[in-house]
């Protein structure tokens, strides 16, 4: 069932009967339980499933916030908190939790700063990223002036400002209505052609996972497993309205029946 | 200016109670001096005598106005007399105290949130000592600072800095443990060093913890310098002015060194409050 490694490509994240249990004061939870998954250079990976599957979790040993009690995972062919000490990924919270404190352009600089960047090569880097989520013009302004969604793609220019390989996303627009999400969405695979990057995105939206992935990868809970991966066959090309296109609903369709085999209402 | 009405309403509230206070106290004496002489006194006359005694109980607002007048407008700063020559000894061991003070404080704070046995050995420490009333404390630190040979600023600024440190470790240990597990982890994705997370993140999210614990702070090092005048002989300082206002009966001299040290502590907190809305509004933080 799992996609093997094709020819010539190098998985950039791996995971092999991946499980974690947190220790909690009543009983022990299982998170996460045997989870397999291959992310390929270039791939735009959604994980999807209901609240409680572990899909945040994975997204977080991915980028080595968390620790796996079971099996293996490597991420650039490393640990990922080798990974995680080179820099390899830009990561993209539920929350911008952007700084207060810090301007727009100050905020993007954060990383920079802690990676020792020059002085005329931050600016450089601060201001190429702002145009590319159309923020320019915004630079002196503090995150309270901006609204939910500036400051989400502010908190993406962050992610961005250091040019890793790997981009992981938490429900980036779980909080933003549907119209300000559609055009980020847009936004966010223009951004993803043109940079190549390969992208780990945290969902719970169907249309946003097919609107977005090459290939999804449904969740079920207690514990959280992986119950499907499914190849998206959508050109890389998108407009907004391939929504409607019969391929687009048969996709979706699939991911609900994988959605809805696994999930148990109790 | 919406604030001016309530604010001149309690002004004169308290200094209409004052009156009332100064007229009942003060008219005992006035009374027993009235029938010591065999002489009937009248309400007016009582009230008249009690605004004007050399030694009242306490003193009426003006007769306090008048000597903080003389004594900061109409003497030379250089004499011995002169409430700014007092103010400027006590200003000076407190902004000493006030800076050991304050960087111990930060220190102690720095260290706690970083070390957990820190946080266990020396927390307690820190409470306890605020614990011990500085009343007693204050001569054993001069008379144990004399023996080594320290006298005058030095030891009123320890007692100082003593009062001082407290709030600010207390509140620094809460500002810089304020970031949220989120603003952690951002810096974790990119392998900040733990001296990064410190500058780039605990001190920042901590300025308005800093200015909070620094206008307590100040205040208490004045207290400090304060106290710390009284067991010296009480040579010069505001302290000093309290104590030989009390030996000698000069109740007047009393009240205006109080409000004299009131006016200078609000100066000071007024003047942090200034530096911390300047701090806050350039970060952004001040809405």
């Amino acid at each position: 069932m799992n996609s093997t490694v094709v020819m010539g490509t190098e998985s950039v994240i791996k995971a092999r009967k991946l499980g974690l249990v947190f220790q909690t004061k009543d009983s022990p939870v299982e998170a996460l339980k045997d989870v397999n998954i291959d992310i390929e250079q270039g791939d735009f990976v959604s994980l999807i499933g209901p609240s409680g599957c572990g899909k945040t979790t994975l997204l977080r040993i991915i980028a080595s916030l968390d620790k796996p009690t079971a099996g293996d995972i490597t991420v650039n062919g490393m640990t990922p908190e080798e990974a995680r000490l080179q820099r390899a990924y830009g990561y993209v919270f539920q929350a911008a939790s952007l700084y207060p404190w810090r301007t727009i352009a100050g905020n993007v600089k954060l990383p920079l700063e802690i990676m020792r960047f020059s002085k005329t090569e931050m600016n450089e880097r601060v201001k190429k990223v702002l145009d590319l989520v159309h923020l320019s013009g915004f630079e002196n302004k503090f995150p309270w002036q901006l609204s939910g969604g500036m400051q989400q793609r502010a908190s993406i220019a962050r992610a961005l400002s250091f040019d890793a390989d790997i981009l992981l996303m938490d429900e980036p627009f779980g909080a933003l209505d549907e119209i300000v999400r559609d055009h980020l969405n847009e936004q966010l695979l223009e951004l993803w052609k043109s940079t190549g990057k390969t992208i780990c995105f945290v969902t719970h939206s169907i249309p946003e996972a097919v609107y977005l992935s090459t290939k999804i990868v449904v969740m079920s809970n207690r514990p959280g497993k992986v119950v499907e991966v499914i190849e998206s066959s959508l050109p890389r090309e998108r407009p907004l309205d391939i929504r409607d296109s019969p391929e687009f609903i048969e996709i979706a369709q699939r991911v609900r029946m994988g959605l809805r085999m696994s999930h148990s209402y109790e | 200016m919406k604030s001016i009405l309530p604010i001149t309403t309690v002004s004169m509230a308290i200094v209409i109670l004052w009156y009332g206070f100064s007229v009942v106290l003060n008219s005992t004496w006035t009374k027993d001096q009235a029938s010591r002489a065999g002489v009937e006194v009248t309400f007016s006359e009582i009230l008249k005598d009690t605004m004007v005694q050399q030694r009242p109980l306490l003193p009426a607002p003006h007769q306090v106005i008048i000597e903080l007048w003389d004594t900061t407008v109409n003497k030379k700063i250089t004499s011995k007399r002169s409430l700014v020559y007092h103010g400027w000894i006590t200003l000076s061991a407190t902004l000493l105290g006030f800076i050991i003070g304050t960087g111990l404080g930060v220190l102690l704070a720095i260290g706690i949130v970083h070390n957990k046995a820190m946080d266990y050995g020396v927390m307690p420490w820190i409470i306890a000592s605020q614990t011990v009333p500085i009343l007693a404390l204050a001569p054993m630190i001069i008379v144990v600072l004399y023996s080594i040979g320290l006298s005058g600023l030095v030891p009123k600024a320890i007692i100082s800095a003593y009062l001082s440190f407290f709030p600010v470790s207390v509140g620094m240990v809460a500002g810089f443990r304020c970031p949220d597990p989120t603003q952690m982890d951002l810096l974790k994705t990119y392998a900040a060093k733990k001296n990064q997370l410190f500058w780039k993140l605990r001190v920042p999210i901590s300025m308005p913890y800093l200015f909070t614990s620094l206008k307590i702070g100040v205040a208490a090092s004045l207290v400090g310098a304060i106290v710390g005048e009284l067991p010296t002989g009480a040579v010069a300082g505001l302290g000093a002015r309290l104590l030989t206002g009390s030996y000698y009966g000069q109740t007047v001299q009393i009240w205006s060194a109080l409000i004299g040290s009131a006016i200078l502590a609000a100066i000071l907190v007024g003047l942090i409050g200034l530096i911390q809305k300047h701090t806050l509004d350039r970060m952004g933080l001040a809405r």
